[in-house]
């Protein structure tokens, strides 16, 4: 436990002293926010209703999707997890720890993002703090879940990128971060069903803001199965060394994550 | 004698059907310094890596200690201490923050004197990326004894290192050595293997092709020793001169060369000719057979098989 705790300690300092970390969990998204609070504030005015959880969610996935995936490759191929194997660091720990700070960093930011919000750009604040943290909690394990999977299934970074932009840029423009879903066509709608975006803002309105949302609850059912099975299929198709070929699992099993979201759609369907 | 730690039974390995090790057998007692030996590609990191439960053998069985590595896990960390050929740390991790970190999954206070030991003290605060090649491999290499293990696994350990880097790295392992501790060392380097080693395995193309003490191997050779000859008229050149006990010559530069079975005589010989040519001589060296001759033997044998 105290190895573990020293673990969790040196990790989430690196994710500050590395600077692509650093961008990514602190600088991207708090640049983003100041620049979105700026310009959308002014040009829709109903962001600002929604402006602290969007932004809040738009920190975990800088984080979990654009920083976490990245170093997790990138530390298996370089040959730190061998060196970390050898050393007997459990393989549990390398996917339990990004995810911990992942979810920690990003609390950081939200938190900054709920504090500041309401003076720079007179954003709503939460109504129900203790919603607000328990969506959050829910919507940084899906995300960063997404993410440890992703790290794990990409034989190197190129891929990387391009399996969290996949995620990343459709749950920017239809998760509800920028837009409502309900000013989206049908289609789009459903499309947004089957990111994490759409539900945890679903969840933030009806558990933290005070807003009407139909299903809010299941939402937050929704965000739990989702990182749940993203991490267990995380756990499962690990690898230590890209050299050894020898897996429990092929990775195209991490489709299998997707089941919460196609379930949400279907319930949100009915 | 005692039950050997390190034991390797027709242990095969195959990648995408390329043999890589091809049932080698070989044992390794406490406090031995066992060198392998061998080509690049010649199963040794294989072997290696085998053992210390990176990879899964295609056949036979590995023991170290009686633990089998694909199956020890967390037990095996604990008994191996290991300095891999490719390996690394975060690049923002801090030497003494690895220390910390290492010795806390091995449930052992943080060994800070290694840091010192291995001439890191005053680096403790660098990170990993700002440290040259040579000390991220004695950092790896402090790693690697941090928990008294009982065997130790070197890859190309000193690959990288300086003069002085080397010489302490040499005497870490003969200290370790002395305390017990049981060594398997890889390397190209055979001044390393005769200096450290009590017995090394040559490996080529998967297979061993000798094994034995340095001075076993070496006496098991050719044995001729090399007399190299240079004068200031350079009479040895010439065709027709012939010396007892000299299998074969050959020039190097400005010198002949002559491979003796009999050194003393050969030497005579030449002595005596040059006198009567009256041709000074300006170097005669003599240099005994050498396990890295051996090795070469063994090698160029092996591949013009």
């Amino acid at each position: 436990m105290r190895a573990f705790a020293l673990h969790l300690g040196f990790e989430f300092r690196i994710g500050i002293r590395n600077k692509t970390l650093m961008l990514m969990n602190y600088l991207f998204p708090l640049g983003c926010y100041v620049l979105f609070g700026s310009l959308l504030g002014q040009v829709n005015p109903g962001f600002l209703a929604i402006i602290v959880p969007a932004m809040s969610v738009f920190a975990i996935m800088s984080g979990a999707l654009l920083g976490m995936p990245d170093t997790l490759v990138s530390a298996r191929n370089a040959g730190i997890f061998r060196s970390y194997k050898i050393n007997g660091v459990p393989a549990l720990s390398l996917l339990v720890i990004p995810v911990l700070t992942s979810m920690m960093h990003a609390l950081v930011v939200a938190l900054v993002i709920a504090a500041t919000a309401p003076a720079l750009f007179g954003g709503e604040s939460p109504r129900n703090w203790a919603g607000f943290l328990l969506v959050f909690a829910a919507a940084a394990f899906a995300l960063a879940g997404a993410g440890a999977l992703i790290g794990v299934v990409s034989a190197n970074t190129r891929m990387t990128v391009l399996l969290s932009q996949l995620v990343f840029i459709p749950s920017m423009i239809l998760g509800g971060l920028m837009l409502p879903v309900s000013i989206l066509p049908d289609t789009l709608a459903r499309v947004s069903r089957i990111l994490p975006t759409g539900y945890a803002m679903d969840a933030f309105a009806g558990l933290a803001m005070g807003q009407d949302a139909v299903g809010a609850w299941l939402s937050l059912a929704i965000l739990l199965a989702a990182g749940a099975i993203a991490f267990g299929l995380a756990a499962l198709l690990f690898g230590w060394d890209p050299k050894n070929t020898t897996r429990r699992a092929h990775p195209a099993w991490a489709v299998l994550a997707l089941i919460p979201y196609a379930a949400g759609l279907v319930l949100y369907s009915v | 004698m005692d039950a050997p730690v390190i034991q390797v039974r027709e242990f095969r390995k195959v990648y995408r059907g390329f043999v890589a090790v091809d049932g080698i057998s070989f044992d390794v007692h406490r406090g031995e310094v066992f060198g392998l030996l061998g080509p690049n590609g010649a199963g040794k990191t294989t072997t290696l890596e085998s053992l210390e439960g990176l990879r899964r053998p295609d056949g036979g069985t590995l023991r170290i200690a009686g633990v089998d590595p694909t199956r020890a896990g967390r037990r095996l960390s604990a008994l191996i201490g290991v300095q891999l050929q490719a390996s690394a740390l975060p690049d923002s991790f801090r030497v003494g923050e690895a220390m910390r970190f290492f010795c806390a999954y091995h449930g052992i206070a943080p060994r800070m004197d290694l840091i010192d030991r291995v001439g890191l003290g005053d680096r403790s605060a660098a990170q990993y990326h700002e440290l040259s090649g040579g000390q991220q491999r004695r950092l790896a290499l402090a790693l690697a004894v941090a928990h008294d293990p009982a065997v130790l696994i070197l890859d190309e350990p000193t690959s990288g290192l300086d003069v002085a880097s080397r010489a302490m790295l040499h005497e870490l392992i003969r200290e370790l050595q002395a305390a017990g501790t049981t060594v398997l060392l890889a390397t190209h380097d055979m001044a390393e293997a005769s200096e450290l080693a009590t017995r090394v395995a040559i490996l080529l193309r998967g297979a061993i092709a000798a094994t034995g003490t340095p001075l076993e191997l070496t006496a098991a050779g050719e044995g001729l020793t090399r007399v190299s000859v240079r004068t200031e008229r350079d009479s040895l050149g010439r065709p027709g001169t012939v010396f007892p006990f000299v299998s074969r010559s050959s020039r190097l530069g400005d010198y002949t060369v002559y491979f003796s079975t009999d050194v003393g005589p050969t030497v005579s010989a030449v002595i005596a000719y040059l006198a009567v040519q009256s041709d000074p001589l300006v170097d005669l060296r003599v240099e005994r057979p050498s396990l890295e001759d051996r090795f070469l033997e063994i090698t160029t044998e092996g591949a013009t098989r």
